[in-house]
């Protein structure tokens, strides 16, 4: 059974299409990041199924029951905004109780699911308290609060923990997920913010111009990126990319041929223009190199020390080329260094349609 | 390796300034500013001084001449005679009637106009329906129609639906008068409030009315003062409309001050007039003195956000 199914799903501002045939299905109990660079459709989307937004076309399904139509109220979601969006007249209490008071629920139970919700996210001593008395991670929990005590089956959250500083933002993910194992709602989470996105998720939705590119584990996102989009956008440093052409003895740059060893391509013997994608953090200096079948001597031009690893700038295969070192190693500008890289480890895009080889 | 001065922290203070710069209370610049301020605030206290010291005269005092001289022997009397005895044609009753018709006048138009324009404008900006921007528009054109255009076309309007000359018609004209500026600024107001405030009340289930009543009024109390102190002044002083519209039994305020101050027979008093006057004026000055700071926070407060 599907919790939330959105099906050829279109949505346009006048000429302008913001979702383009959208089709999405979400298990029960699921945490779906929708993850995208700002303008791509992604909070969009969850307005639509919010039911802030009507759609041009397409329908979209809760717990198997078309809702393309209803209210917001009554297709069984709870919403967490970016701004909080508390209402700031009413306490604490009163913001939690709103939604309740609205559907005519009686007041014991009000009372009842106001405590739990409280109990839940610790926010039980601010009940009292408006929103403007409360911090930036209080307020948020309260926002938490007012959807969870409606009882949902689906979670909507949007940039939740945008406005938050960055130690708050760490504490309150974690919680996020915590309420998530206990709980067991579906939950759809969108953000830009793709660190959010790899420790929050079930599967990842990384969406372009009102398209979903690839819908994939995390784990699966990052190891094999489905395109050239999808491998540059997730991944900090992002992606080394090296324009060449494969051939059956390997892939050519640069007038040197690299050998794709141990590679699992999805097609059998793809040749042509492509492009390489190596990940700062795969390729191998020091005791690591010993076996890769791709190595190099490179010199070091810039150096980033970072604390925990250190980012090195350098040339290979005539091309600009990062990678990643230990935090504790000695490198400086204009060192020659020995690296070695695993082509299982990597990607390989075409260079036309830029899907993974 | 590095120098020995960047690592030792420099101790004590060196000489030149230090602390807050000293600012001099009677620099050239303090003394034209405040010489202009008083001058010009003197200016525009003569005329109220003339006005408050005629009106506490007897009228041989006045015929002495010294119109900025405060009063030899004070007496209340003109304002007495305006407020009960100055007469306007058969009536001598003074303003007093005037100002009960301006307060029947007054309260249904204000309550009527500002909730009309809030709800008007809290529409256009939170619940934008196809067609939302053009009907706008054509409300704020009126706000730009001279009111001279549409006296005569009222007047028959008023006379078909059988409200020409009354309370009733009048509050109307009011009504309709007063909503294009209102609803200009109820909607600005609401549209500075948070979108995403709005959403989580849809979600929440509250319907048009629900956010209306119980997400948007109490957020907006800033903005309701000043539409009232706009209305309030406004539908006040009011003459053109009330002279129109109306009949001498229910004239406002404004149209019976007119007519005290302009009667041609007898003695001009020109102490009633001003008493008469400033009576009149005494409403919209109560208004701004009570309600002043709260008018200064809702104009403002579509600029920042709190």
């Amino acid at each position: 059974m599907h919790s939330v199914s959105i099906r050829s799903l279109d949505l346009s501002f006048g000429a302008v299409k913001v979702l383009r045939d959208l089709d999405l299905d979400i298990h029960d109990g699921e945490f779906l990041v929708l993850l995208g660079s700002s303008g791509c459709g992604k909070s969009t989307l969850l307005n639509c199924i919010a039911g802030l937004l009507d759609v041009t076309d397409g329908q979209i399904f809760i717990k198997d029951k078309n809702v393309t139509w209803l209210e917001p109220s009554e297709r069984g979601i709870g919403m967490v905004f970016q701004s909080y969006a508390l209402y700031p007249q009413m306490t604490v209490e009163g913001n939690l109780s709103f939604g309740l008071k609205n559907a005519g629920m009686p007041k014991p139970e009000i009372a009842e699911r106001v405590a739990r919700a409280a109990k839940i996210l610790q926010i039980e001593p601010l009940l009292k308290r408006k929103p403007g008395a409360l911090s930036g991670g209080q307020r948020q929990r309260v926002a938490i609060g007012r959807a969870l005590v409606r009882d949902v089956d689906v979670f909507l959250f949007d940039e939740p923990l945008s406005n938050l500083d960055a130690k708050l933002r760490a504490d309150l993910r974690v919680e996020i997920k915590r309420l998530h194992q206990k709980l067991k709602n579906t939950m759809i989470y969108v953000t830009h913010d793709q660190v959010e996105a790899m420790t929050l998720a079930d599967r990842i939705a990384i969406m372009k111009d009102g398209a979903v590119m690839q819908l994939a584990s995390p784990a699966e996102i990052y190891n094999r990126p489905g395109n050239r989009f999808v491998a540059d956008f997730i991944g900090s440093p992002s992606m080394n990319f090296l324009e060449g052409d494969l051939g059956p003895n390997g892939f050519a740059t640069d007038g040197q041929i690299l050998p794709t060893d141990g590679y699992g391509f999805e097609t059998d013997a793809p040749h042509g223009p492509a492009t390489m994608g190596i990940r700062p953090e795969h390729v191998a200096t020091g005791h690591d190199l010993s076996g890769l079948p791709i190595q190099a001597e490179v010199t070091v031009e810039l150096v980033e020390p970072m604390g925990s690893d250190t980012l090195v700038w350098t040339q290979f295969a005539g091309q600009t080329f990062r990678f990643r070192m230990d935090g504790q190693a000695e490198v400086k500008d204009g060192d020659n260094i020995h690296i070695g890289i695993d082509p299982a480890k990597s990607s390989f895009f075409d260079k036309v349609s830029e899907l993974r080889l | 390796m590095a120098d020995a001065s960047m690592t030792v922290p420099a101790t004590g203070l060196a000489d030149g300034p230090r602390g807050p710069k000293p600012r001099r209370a009677f620099s050239r610049g303090n003394i034209f500013l405040y010489g202009t301020l008083g001058l010009v605030a003197i200016y525009y206290m003569i005329p109220l001084w003339v006005m408050v010291m005629t009106s506490l005269k007897g009228m041989p005092e006045i015929r002495m001449g010294n119109i900025f001289a405060p009063p030899l022997e004070i007496t209340f009397e003109p304002w007495v005679k305006a407020w009960s005895e100055a007469c306007t044609g058969v009536n001598c009753d003074g303003l007093s009637r005037g100002f009960w018709n301006s307060v029947q006048i007054l309260i249904p138009s204000v309550v009527l106009s500002i909730a009309v324009a809030s709800v008007n404008g809290y529409a256009l900006s939170n619940w934008k329906f196809k067609g939302s921007e053009v009907f706008f528009t054509i409300l704020i054109l009126g706000a730009f129609i001279p009111y001279q255009v549409m006296i005569y076309p009222i007047v028959i309007i008023l006379r078909e639906i059988g409200i020409m000359s009354s309370l009733a018609g009048l509050v109307l004209v009011h009504t309709i008068f007063g909503m294009p500026i209102l609803t200009l600024l109820f909607r600005n107001y609401f549209a500075s409030v948070p979108e995403e405030l709005f959403k989580a009340a849809r979600v929440d289930g509250a319907g048009f009315w629900g956010i209306y009543f119980r997400i948007m009024l109490p957020m907006a109390l800033p903005i309701f003062v000043v539409a009232m102190i706009l209305q309030v002044t406004g539908i006040w002083n009011d003459f053109l409309f009330g002279v129109i519209y109306t009949k001498p039994e229910i004239y406002p305020m404004t149209v019976q001050l007119n007519n005290i101050v302009n009667s041609v027979q007898g003695v001009k008093e020109y102490n009633v007039n001003m008493a008469a006057t400033l009576l009149t004026g005494l409403v919209p000055l109560t208004i701004y003195f009570v309600s002043g700071k709260l008018f200064v926070r809702g104009i403002a407060a579509g600029a920042v956000k709190g």
